[in-house]
């Protein structure tokens, strides 16, 4: 094999790390300049994209007027929220699927049933039940995320080696103590993981949970702008829940790489 | 004759197959392993070696006959058997130490009682340098090391070892043999050890059975007669043990060639 040829393209050979980040940033940085010349010279018009400038100037206008902080910490709360009450419910239940094959007959047939019902059709019905304020909109997020966090919590569960569970019992460990101090100790990185997927996706509902009756939120900002064509501030609105959606995941990334060290590159 | 540590007493084992299909695994097996005794179970890939030696753990059902350690029928596992699996088993959020104190938490024992056997045992398999280590900083022969150890420190009446060197390169597993040796002189704990390795079982243990291919059925007894301490530079090299090898390949070798047979037809 020759040296010192640059092989960019080889089957699954690493390349120069210059070469690596500088590609994605490159490709940002494409993308945002064909973005600035199509508006700028004018090839779409104004009303259905609006400048990358435009864009900014609006950041500074929410900024300055205190909106972007106000709806930002809105949309935070009401996402946390529905995200915990999602999480606090899946953990115990998909515990209970992984390791019960009881409570796995019992349960998957109806989250199967119910976790490709588009949640956007439940926001009439949240109204009617729960009324205009946050329970709704947690109600929405809960239907968003919960069906498919149950479901990968099970499998995280369920991941937990064979031989693990059986050396514990040899050590004279009762079912509950190996479902708590090894089940779910080996399962925490992957149900960390979970965490930081499904939060994610409550991020993508955030849109249809404040789609109706809100008056304040990332998503209500997005909505409201529609009405009046405002195109800047809905993609804005889209480039700061993608942040925010980026943030969160990168806080669950670092705090795994932390808590689990002992789960990284092991083998 | 005493009483056996291990009598497996006319042991089947029957897998349940999807409609209604079985799969007879392990046919009247009969078994003892005596008090101090180390003794190998030889046989082909998929003749239920495992099986006898995971029913003896109380991990997998008894389909039919019965199990006695030390005369007393056994139901599920008991911390009178300590196993060792071929598959790494370290609790990866556990250090060295702290596993090996891990099959200590149902002994009762005070805690400075506990961390004096947990180093005792690390000792005994030269990893008491690496109490504070984790498992994913260890190579493979080192996590069967503390596997071992942690199957040892709550002093089983009999050590079941399934393949434990299985996945180790085949330097690391003559390190390994050699170290098991030298442990087991010390204190020469009951063992029953499954290996599909002819001369690994000949070079550990005082006695082989040597099973057939699927269904499995004891086909033979060996008793080897090899002079203690063993190591394989002299062990290896002698008469004796060339002819103990010759002896356990033939009938190895024939269920090897059965088992081919059966599974291409």
């Amino acid at each position: 094999m020759k040296k010192n040829s640059s092989h960019l393209l080889e089957l699954r050979r690493p390349i120069p790390p210059a070469w690596y980040w500088g590609a994605g940033l490159g490709f940002i940085g494409i993308f945002l300049l064909a973005w600035f010349l199509l508006t700028s010279l004018g090839v779409v018009p104004r009303i259905f994209l609006p400048s990358p400038l435009a864009v900014w100037n609006e950041l500074l206008r929410q900024a300055q007027s205190g909106i972007l902080w106000q709806d930002a910490s809105v949309s935070l709360y009401r996402i946390f929220i529905g995200w915990l009450i999602s999480t606090l419910l899946a953990v115990p239940i998909g515990i209970l699927m992984g390791n019960f094959h009881f409570f796995e007959g019992l349960f998957e047939p109806f989250i199967d049933l119910v976790r490709y019902m588009p949640a956007v059709a439940f926001v009439p019905l949240t109204i009617l039940w729960l009324g205009v304020g946050d329970t709704q909109k947690f109600a929405i997020l809960f239907i968003g995320t919960f069906f498919q966090e149950v479901l990968l919590i099970m499998d995280n569960v369920k991941t937990v080696p064979r031989e693990l569970i059986q050396v514990s019992s040899t050590f004279g460990l009762s079912k509950w103590e190996i479902l708590r101090d090894v089940i779910l100790r080996a399962a925490m990185p992957g149900i960390w993981d979970t965490f930081r997927i499904t939060l994610g996706w409550a991020w993508t509902y955030l849109v249809v949970a404040e789609l109706v009756a809100a008056s304040v939120g990332l998503g209500y900002r997005i909505m409201r702008a529609q009405r009046f064509l405002e195109t800047e501030t809905i993609i804005l609105g889209i480039l700061i829940i993608g942040a925010m959606g980026l943030l969160t995941d990168y806080l669950f990334k670092m705090t795994y790489k932390k808590l689990f060290r002992w789960a990284v590159q092991s083998r | 004759m005493s009483l056996p540590k291990l009598h497996v007493e006319n042991v089947s084992k029957r897998f349940n197959l999807e409609q209604g299909e079985s799969l007879l695994a392990v046919q009247e097996v009969s078994l003892t392993v005596q008090p101090n005794e180390f003794v190998s179970l030889l046989g082909p890939s998929g003749c239920g070696k495992s099986t006898i030696l995971m029913m003896a753990a109380g991990l997998e059902e008894i389909s039919e006959g019965r199990i006695r350690v030390d005369g007393r029928e056994i139901e599920g596992p008991g911390l009178d058997r300590g196993v060792v699996f071929q598959s790494y088993t370290l609790f990866p959020w556990l250090t060295v130490a702290e596993n090996v104190r891990f099959a200590l938490k149902k002994s009762g024992m005070d805690a400075a009682r506990q961390d004096e056997l947990v180093r005792r045992h690390l000792e005994l398999v030269g990893l008491a340098d690496f109490a504070a280590a984790y498992p994913n900083q260890l190579s493979g022969g080192m996590r069967q090391r503390v596997a071992i150890a942690r199957a040892l420190v709550y002093r089983p009446q009999i050590l079941l070892m399934d393949e434990p060197f299985g996945a180790l390169d085949a330097q690391t597993r003559m390190l390994m043999q050699e170290l098991l040796l030298e442990v087991w002189q010390k204190d020469r704990t009951t063992v029953l050890f499954v290996t599909h390795d002819v001369d690994e079982a000949i070079l550990l243990s005082d006695r082989i059975y040597v099973m057939t291919a699927r269904p499995g059925r004891i086909k033979a007894e060996l008793r080897v007669d090899l002079p203690r301490p063993r190591r394989w530079l002299e062990t290896e090299g002698s008469a004796r043990f060339t002819e103990l090898r010759r002896e356990a390949l033939r009938l190895l070798h024939e269920e090897v060639r059965r088992a081919a047979d059966t599974s291409a037809g």
